[in-house]
């Protein structure tokens, strides 16, 4: 195996999978680092569940060359199965069994696993220790998949879609559980529909649609939605009319935009005008593209084929 | 840890999930053992001509017949639906992404089901004998019987792996189960004592498949009729078919 695989905590070449006639996979490349925390984001139907089960060992793939931790998930599963923990997107557990004897049961499976209190403990469910499954809400069961995947003390975490169906504030837990395992050192996966889950959690992130992966990078600066325009906005009494020098476009009555890089000048030249022409500039906001506007943008129907243009 | 502890470990867990699953525990534990109170009390003390000349006590009869009967529940039903619940919940698809070997996983079901039809063999044969003075096998004819029930267990532990691979969906698995398995307790002798006067073309349909010879290979040893051999070659056979059967086409996630 090539040497490069090595400092990687996972490589994709050239990922092809279908089902029947439905292209899953057109072509996927990744590379994800040790220790970092990597979003997979995209719609429904996306890809994102095929690329992680291929990667798991679940899934064969049509075409490609896969290395997760160095190793060939369908040659050497087991060598694999050892060092990986698993969330999957719909799970489900024996539920006549209490929350520390699960997380015990899994745990006598794996040749070096960590000890349960600690792992109730990271997962926030040391006050659900004896309770029967069965009995937990789902926020608690999904911390449960956590847990249960933390049993063998892997290197490298799988969470598919970790937190879809939660509240707000079962999110913000998991979101939490899950940047303690970025402390101990774990290499993360995880795939999400949100914006702000993405935005929070990942050092990296790929936003795939269609089985192809349309842009790739830091969340702040994916696709260059920091080098992108940003807009002033502003609205103006009846009857004032911009000067012409401010580049100002009417969008609505009374409402005006400007489009500009250079924010913090145009904001000086629109202000002193304001000040010195005696004006109330109402709703004076500045908006820059937002993760959510890329995404839309590179998922919609057509957005794909711009995409590369973005991300020269 | 090696694999027999790790099987050991296994069977302590299906074990406590077992008895802590109402479901589990009425159907496969208390069910065999409350028609064996309904059948011995409504006919215990009449007597049937079982052959030609052969007539025995009734409670006897239902003695053997529900200890092949509990054997059935505890390996085939058991196991069938066990499995197509675990399946469809994703139990088994999380187990798949661990390192327990499939062999040890499979492997303590099937022994925790074996566990549980003896238990139910024990109870029934002493209940048989406490209050009803059926006579229990003894010598050779226990030999012979105990053969039976480990063949016939692991047996219809096979046939259970196997019927999964035809169940869609756990909704679906009490039916198949149990429109798979009725009519033939019902055929075999079980439910009703056939007796020698049953329709020759109803018990040439019933050699056919297991439960039949599985059930007279039981009740030899306690009715006293001689013993055949060829029950349980019979039986083994349809036990490595399902063996096959699962070997080939089980499925560790769920159905779509
Ligand atoms: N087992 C399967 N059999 C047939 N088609 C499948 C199968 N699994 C996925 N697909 C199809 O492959 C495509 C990608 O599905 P996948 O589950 O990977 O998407 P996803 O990004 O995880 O979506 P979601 O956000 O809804 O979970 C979809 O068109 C889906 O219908
Ligand atoms: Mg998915």
């Amino acid at each position: 195996m090539d040497s490069h695989y090595s400092s990687a905590a996972i490589s994709v070449r050239g990922l092809k999978k279908s089902y029947g006639n439905t292209l899953a996979l057109r072509g996927v490349d990744l590379e994800i680092q040790q220790g970092e925390i990597f979003a997979l984001l995209g719609p429904n139907g996306a890809g994102k569940t095929t690329i992680v089960e291929i990667l798991e060992g679940f899934r064969h793939r049509d075409e490609g060359d896969v290395a997760v931790l160095g190793i060939d998930p369908n040659r050497q599963p087991m060598a694999l199965k050892i060092r990986i923990g698993i969330v999957l997107q719909s799970t489900g557990v024996e539920r006549y069994l209490s929350v520390a004897e699960t997380v015990k049961m899994y745990s006598s499976y794996y040749p070096h696993p960590r000890p349960v209190g600690e792992i109730l403990g990271l997962v926030g469910l040391e006050a659900k220790r004896d309770e029967r499954v069965l009995r937990l809400s789902g926020g608690q069961q999904r911390r449960l998949d956590v847990a249960i995947a933390l049993a063998g003390d892997p290197d490298l975490l799988f969470l598919d879609e970790p937190t879809t169906g939660f509240d707000p504030s079962a999110r913000r837990e998991v979101w939490e559980v899950i940047k303690n395992l970025q402390s101990l050192g774990k290499t993360v996966v995880l795939t999400t529909h949100f914006m702000d889950e993405a935005q929070y959690l990942a050092d990296r992130l790929a936003i795939i649609a269609n089985g192809k992966i349309v842009a790739e990078g830091e969340p702040e600066t994916l696709a260059g939605r920091d080098r992108m325009l940003a807009t002033v906005r502003f609205s103006l009494p009846d009857g004032v009319v911009p000067p012409l020098h401010l580049g100002a476009r009417m969008t609505a009555a009374h409402a005006y935009e400007v489009k500009t890089t250079l924010v913090t000048k145009d904001l000086f030249d629109l202000t002193s005008w304001a000040m010195s022409a005696g004006v109330d500039l109402e709703d004076l906001r500045v908006d820059r593209p937002t993760l959510e506007d890329v995404y839309l943008e590179l998922t919609t129907e057509g957005g794909a084929s711009k995409s590369k243009e973005v991300e020269s | 840890m090696n694999s027999v502890a790790m099987l050991e470990n296994q069977i302590k867990y299906i074990n406590k999930a077992f008895w802590r699953n109402p479901a589990s525990a009425f159907f496969t534990f208390s069910f065999p053992l409350m028609f064996l109170v309904i059948f011995t009390s409504l006919l215990g003390h009449h007597s049937i001509e079982i052959q030609p000349g052969h007539s025995v006590d009734i409670s006897t009869y239902y003695v053997a017949a529900m200890a092949a009967y509990a054997v059935v529940t505890a390996c085939y039903n058991n196991i069938a639906m066990g499995l197509a619940f675990q399946r469809d919940s994703g139990v088994l698809k999380r187990t798949r992404g661990t390192p327990i070997p499939s062999g040890i996983y499979i492997l303590g079901r099937l022994l925790h089901a074996l566990f549980v039809a003896v238990i139910l063999v024990i109870i029934t044969a002493a209940y048989g004998k406490l209050f009803y003075h059926a006579t229990l096998p003894t010598g050779t004819a226990l030999f012979e019987f105990l053969v039976m029930l480990i063949v016939g267990s692991l047996t219809f532990c096979a046939l259970g792996f196997a019927i999964t691979v035809v169940i869609p969906n756990a909704d679906a698995a009490p039916a198949i189960v149990n429109a798979s398995m009725l009519p033939l307790l019902f055929l075999s002798g079980i439910f009703i004592p056939i007796t020698s006067t049953a329709p020759s073309w109803l018990i040439w349909i019933a050699k056919v498949f297991p439960v039949y010879h599985f059930a007279w290979g039981m009740k030899s040893g306690f009715l006293g009729t001689p013993f055949d051999w060829m029950h349980v070659v019979i039986v083994a056979a349809w036990g490595l078919g399902g063996f096959l059967v699962s070997f080939r086409f089980f499925s560790w996630e769920p159905k779509r």
